[in-house]
């Protein structure tokens, strides 16, 4: 009976003790957060994807709390909206950020592009475009093994069985910037979504002079300026015989679209132009 | 018999072409003779548009201290300096020249006698060496006088020569030290005059027993040269397998041969080096094989730099009908051609055709952990591992698993059971940190 006793007064004392401990332990090293942190990312979209720039949410919160003012932070998942419930929880003001969308740089399909030699190596483009420079004849092209595909974690960008292009899925994509990481040919832009999801850009990044270009692709840039002396705007530049449309003065006209001799220039969105009818000239019947 | 302690396999040796006279391929119709190198900084053009270049002319100062001249194998008029396909796929600069007869420079010394003697002194020897654009023949191509200057403070004392030619299929070294071994033993010589050193030893690998009889017979006229038979294994060339074969010495991890007090040099830049400094002639043309199973004349041409490879297989038999795949180099380390009109290189060893049923790639599956790949990497080093943390861009842990020590010989995927493509991802892995680390040495 003693034994008993004894033993569970033991424990007892041992047990009040850790307890005192524990709790003036817990006082003196009390790691202060904000609570605000708590809020902010309840507000964000959980998706962890790093696309603000910060360790996953929660930095991003913290970033947040932290920061003096809310320029220069966006989550690019959550858009406006989210940052809107950020500003309102931290009395802070947001400007509403400029929507921007994933735009793929290569209009190099099996039919622009034929294919020279097949790649039987490990399906991964990093892993063929550190060994050579791919199937066709272009070096800066697309290599269509998709490590943009897998690094999306929107389900917003697929390679097309067909065309072997990536093609970008503009109501899932969140502008996270995964993709452009992803891809070893750097062929892949945040580019801005445009007034009606409309944008225009050259679908090519071959710097190869104007011949090798367009003998390796039908839509290649071959650098011939037509679209810089025809831009009303002063929106594009050429650099190392490829064009580059500027989208913060770019304005939409088309003028470059309808220019361009290889077809390079993309228009995404628009409606279909309408065909002037054409004269038809009937010889004079004698 | 000495062979390296750690790894190794042994693939089938198929030496279709040993024994075979060189051969030298006709002179093409045009040249295009790369600028860039596989290592260090592409040299500079320094000839223009129209000019008419004779055979040994400099045409490419080296730009830099890991750099190398370049000079014309061919005589004519320069077409342009333009981009040029290379065998990766992408377009280096390269000067063309339209052949037109075959004038040479008129100090380089044509006539075939061997000639013994050389009183340069070691800085003459090196200076020679440089201005002829001479580089690792092996295939790193690397700058063969910067090899020779070893750092302050770093002394040689032996120098290897690399006569083991461990790829297989390939025959050049041997058939070169066959047919040019006094005049390789005489390159011998002033490397090692050239390094200061008092001993040389050539290894050669056991399977080329007449080029073992030729050169103990020969070596007995060169005081400090040493002829050593190895044990067939693969990569016995790796230089730093081959130290450890002939000398016993290992390199430490991330160092080079000199830390260890050897400087090892292949037998192909020796008799460079001899024609280099006894006979004023540079670095223009070397021997290659083109072989394969189904190649109706496997054989070693004496090739011109700039060559297409084209012209020199079709001077060979043509690509034979059940090619799969053409390989530039041997089928370990030697990368698939996209196409043959590429121009040879001074690093370009040979042209193998492989079978279509040889060329079949087997599907991957997953690692069961067998330590096969650990076995037999000559470097000691954990390919399953570094596979692995490559796959999952664990970059630091690579550079500390030792990943920059791989010489990318291909043994691990060679022997991997469920057919992982190993060396590709240490491969990507190793450029990743290598990138990494220069970085880290430009914020300094």
């Amino acid at each position: 009976m003693n034994l008993i006793l004894v033993s569970i007064l033991t424990l007892v004392v041992i047990g009040a003790l850790s307890a005192i401990i524990l709790f003036f332990v817990s006082k003196k090293f009390h790691v202060f957060e904000d609570p605000r942190i708590d809020e902010v990312e309840a507000a964000l979209p959980a998706a962890n994807c790093g696309g603000c720039g910060f360790p996953g949410c929660r930095g991003f919160a913290n970033a947040c709390v932290k920061a003096d003012t809310l320029d220069g932070l966006l989550c690019p998942v959550g858009g406006t909206e989210t940052m809107e419930k950020v500003a309102e929880i931290l009395g802070k003001t947001v400007v509403a950020a400029v929507p921007t969308v994933a735009v793929v740089r290569c209009g190099g399909t099996c039919d622009n592009r034929p294919r020279k030699n097949t790649y039987d190596g490990v399906s991964h483009c990093f892993i063929a475009h550190n060994l050579y420079s791919g199937e066709t004849g272009c070096s800066w092209g697309c290599l269509g093994l998709g490590d943009c595909e897998l690094s999306c974690k929107f389900d917003a960008i697929h390679v097309n069985p067909v065309t072997l292009i990536p093609e970008v899925d503009e109501d899932k994509c969140t502008s996270c910037g995964a993709c452009v990481k992803a891809c070893p040919k750097m062929l892949i832009e945040l580019r801005k979504k445009g007034p009606k999801s409309r944008r225009i850009y050259v679908r090519c990044m071959s710097q190869d002079k104007g011949a090798i270009a367009k003998k390796a692709c039908d839509v290649g840039c071959i650098g011939c300026s037509k679209c810089l002396n025809v831009c009303p705007h002063g929106a594009i530049t050429i650099t190392n015989n490829l064009a580059f449309i500027h989208d913060d003065k770019c304005k939409l006209c088309r003028k470059c679209v309808e220019v361009c001799p290889t077809n390079s220039i993309i228009e995404l969105n628009f409606p279909p132009r309408k065909v002037k009818e054409e004269q038809v000239l009937t010889p004079k019947v004698e | 018999m000495k062979t390296f302690r750690i790894g190794g396999i042994h693939p089938a040796e198929n030496k279709f072409s040993a024994g075979k006279k060189i051969i030298k391929a006709n002179l093409p119709k045009q040249v295009a003779i790369p600028l860039a190198h596989y290592i260090g900084a592409p040299s500079l053009p320094i000839v223009a548009k129209g000019e008419f270049v004779k055979v040994g002319q400099l045409i490419g100062k080296a730009n830099g201290f890991i750099s190398a001249n370049v000079h014309s194998s061919v005589s004519g008029k320069v077409n342009k300096i333009d981009v040029q396909l290379d065998a990766t796929g992408y377009k280096r600069a390269a000067v063309f020249v339209e052949v037109n007869g075959d004038e040479w420079v008129e100090t380089i010394d044509r006539s075939p006698e061997v000639k013994r003697e050389c009183n340069l002194t070691k800085e003459e020897i090196i200076k020679k060496i440089a201005e002829a654009g001479i580089v690792g023949l092996g295939g790193a191509t690397f700058p063969t006088h910067v090899k020779l200057s070893p750092p302050p403070g770093k002394k040689a004392d032996v120098l290897i020569i690399n006569a083991v030619e461990c790829e297989s299929y390939l025959t050049c070294d041997h058939q070169l030290m066959m047919e040019k071994g006094e005049e390789i033993m005489i390159g011998i010589s002033i490397l090692m005059k050239a390094l200061d050193v008092k001993r040389a030893i050539v290894g050669i690998e056991n399977n080329k027993k007449d080029a073992i009889a030729l050169f103990h017979k020969l070596a007995k006229d060169f005081a400090g040269v040493e002829v050593m038979a190895l044990k067939v294994q693969y990569p016995q060339g790796g230089e730093k397998q081959l130290i450890d074969a002939t000398i016993g010495r290992q390199v430490p991890s991330g160092a080079l041969p000199i830390e260890v007090g050897a400087v090892v040099q292949n037998v192909g830049t020796t008799y460079a080096v001899y024609e280099a400094v006894q006979k004023n002639k540079p670095l223009f043309e070397r021997v290659i094989t083109i072989t394969g199973k189904s190649s109706k004349n496997p054989g070693n041409y004496l090739v011109r730099l700039g060559t297409m490879l084209s012209e020199v297989v079709d001077q060979a038999g043509g690509v034979p009908a059940d090619t799969g795949k053409i390989v530039g180099g041997g089928p370990m380390m030697g990368r698939s051609l996209m196409t043959l009109d590429v121009p040879m290189a001074k690093g370009s060893a040979g042209v193998l055709f492989m079978q279509d049923t040889e060329s079949v790639r087997n599907k991957t599956q997953n690692c069961i952990r067998c330590s096969k790949c650990v076995n037999v990497c000559p470097m000691g080093l954990e390919p399953y591992l570094l596979m692995n943390q490559s796959e999952r861009e664990m970059w630091p842990e690579m550079e500390k698993d030792r990943v920059m020590d791989c010489i990318e010989c291909g043994s691990c995927s060679y022997t991997c059971p469920s057919n992982r493509a190993l060396l590709d991802y240490i491969r990507f892995g190793k450029s990743t940190v290598g990138g990494i680390i220069r970085s880290r040495q430009i914020k300094k």
